[in-house]
């Protein structure tokens, strides 16, 4: 498993950048991955990565539309914030697997 | 080679049958380039049209007949003649509705503004909505314009771009 320093905290991750443990992540890993993915976070950013790592943390499945229903951001709103790719960019932020749904 | 060096760019879709099933190949593909950052169009032509126009959208049937796929609930055949009675394609198709609810897969008109929130386009055909009498109005109101095979090809160009017949 390749490790990586990010935020001056050495981390598992996997080839492509996911956190393998959701328990070394801290705000300001999530900081420093936003940055490599361009993506500034605030307040509303960090409502977004606590529902999904809630919802991980339950073994739910984790789709655009159970963010959309989560009653912090709707769909475009979700976009509008992780530009791009939405679901795998929040979830690399948020320090959780790569997403394995196909909606 | 790996393809990761040569991501898509785009994809375009094109959805000419209205069965449940054929209707939902087209809308998990155009939703899944979405959410992967692939511009997107799908262009919804023939009996497709019936996914796009707002009386039959939220309906959509399977076919019970004729259809080799089609089995009972825990795996027996299902005999066409079965299929044929009334109610039971009906049946059948709410049922098949039901099941995908429970995978979080939206219905129709959900699955739309879903790909529409994200940026994909989505496009009718002009041929078929003249051949079924159909105007802009009745159609859902995303549909982004209805357009001819040349009009939509002209969308469909660029390096890295796939188009896709399901």
């Amino acid at each position: 498993m390749a490790q990586k320093i990010i935020a001056g905290v050495t981390v598992d991750v996997t080839e492509e950048g996911y956190l393998t443990n959701p328990a070394q992540w801290t705000k300001e890993i999530a900081l420093e991955i936003g940055k490599e993915e361009n993506v500034q976070l605030t307040d509303k950013h960090f409502e977004v990565l606590n529902f999904i790592r809630d919802r991980f943390a339950k073994n739910e499945t984790m789709t655009i539309r159970s963010v959309g229903n989560s009653g912090i951001i709707d769909i475009k709103g979700f976009y509008g914030l992780f530009p791009g790719a939405p679901m795998k960019k929040a979830a690399k932020i948020a320090g959780i697997s790569k997403p394995a749904s196909c909606v | 080679m790996t393809n990761e060096g040569h991501p898509l760019n785009k994809v375009c879709i094109i959805c000419a049958k209205g069965a449940i099933e054929d209707v939902y190949a087209s809308l998990v593909l155009g939703n899944g380039a979405v959410m992967e950052g692939i511009e997107t169009k799908i262009f919804f032509t023939f009996f497709g049209l019936d996914a796009i126009t707002k009386k039959t959208m939220n309906s959509l049937h399977t076919s019970t007949v004729g259809n080799p796929a089609m089995r009972m609930p825990g795996g027996l055949a299902f005999p066409t003649l079965l299929g044929m009675l009334p109610g039971v394609e009906a049946g059948v198709s709410a049922m098949m509705r039901g099941q995908m609810d429970k995978l979080d897969i939206p219905p129709v008109k959900e699955f739309l503004e879903m790909i529409d929130a994200g940026g994909g386009e989505i496009y009718a055909c002009k041929l078929a909505m003249d051949m079924f009498k159909l105007k802009k109005e009745d159609l859902w109101e995303g549909v982004k314009d209805v357009l001819t095979v040349g009009q939509f090809y002209e969308k469909c160009g660029g390096l890295q771009t796939q188009v896709i017949f399901t």
